[in-house]
């Protein structure tokens, strides 16, 4: 089962969890990943706020492609992404990925790809506005170099 | 023959507009040739296509790359590498 939701909203990352297992009974491993919002940059400066811009449509779209690869690669029983829009806080989650197999290797490492590839081809942009002004935030070779490492 | 054109994230700030509806010459048929184009409407798009390696693209919602045919596209979108999760 593959559940894929771009939303606005915020969400109950507990909550989707407990939800998420009940729908994967079969499964003796379950990964689950968390990315939140900073309260600070790189560069020191404190994060008031992230805007998150996306491609609708094509968010979406990206989303249940990965999920479907990630189904080819490794023998999943389900897997779970929610992924916000919208104006966000340091505290506040941004993405949740849930994946459930029969054992936890395959699990943990569906779980690692669908955060890896997301964060090269899922179409979304972070705009940090931040005690130094609001700036896009750039994109990172170590993510580049992190999806390289799935490919065939 | 009508093209919707969609810019995110600075790509977007650069031209001033999210999204426009076009309608190219016919001797544009890449994507590459779609930004020369492109580049010439105004000075935002000017600006926002002066280094095309920091813009990446899709051709109806799939990635590609600068040299990909246009053929019977009909919606191209314009962005900086993605930066999500």
């Amino acid at each position: 089962m593959q559940d894929i939701r771009v939303q606005r909203e915020p969400f109950d990352a507990g909550a989707e969890i407990t939800a998420f297992l009940a729908t994967v009974p079969r499964s003796g491993g379950v990964a689950t990943f968390i990315g939140q919002v900073r309260d600070f940059r790189e560069s020191g400066e404190t994060v008031h706020a992230m805007t998150l811009e996306h491609y609708p449509g094509m968010a979406d779209r990206a989303l249940k492609a990965l999920a479907v690869d990630a189904a080819q690669r490794w023998p999943l029983d389900g897997a779970l992404i929610i992924h916000r829009y919208g104006e966000l806080h340091p505290g506040e989650a941004i993405v949740l990925v849930a994946t459930a197999a029969a054992h936890r290797g395959d699990a943990f490492a569906a779980c690692e790809f669908l955060m890896d590839w997301l964060k090269t081809k899922a179409p979304f942009w972070k705009k940090e506005a931040t005690s130094a002004g609001t700036s896009w935030v750039s994109a990172s070779a170590g993510d580049d170099a992190r999806a390289e490492r799935w490919k065939d | 023959m009508s093209l919707t054109v969609l810019y995110f994230a600075w790509v977007k700030e650069k031209v001033g507009c999210g999204q426009e509806t076009l309608a190219p010459p016919a001797d544009v048929a890449t994507v590459a040739g779609l930004m020369d184009w492109l580049s010439t409407l105004s000075p935002g798009h000017a600006a926002a296509f002066a280094d095309r390696r920091l813009i990446k693209s899709a051709v109806d919602q799939e990635h590609v790359d600068h040299g990909t045919a246009l053929g019977k596209a009909r919606e191209v979108a314009f962005f900086p590498p993605v930066t999500g999760g």
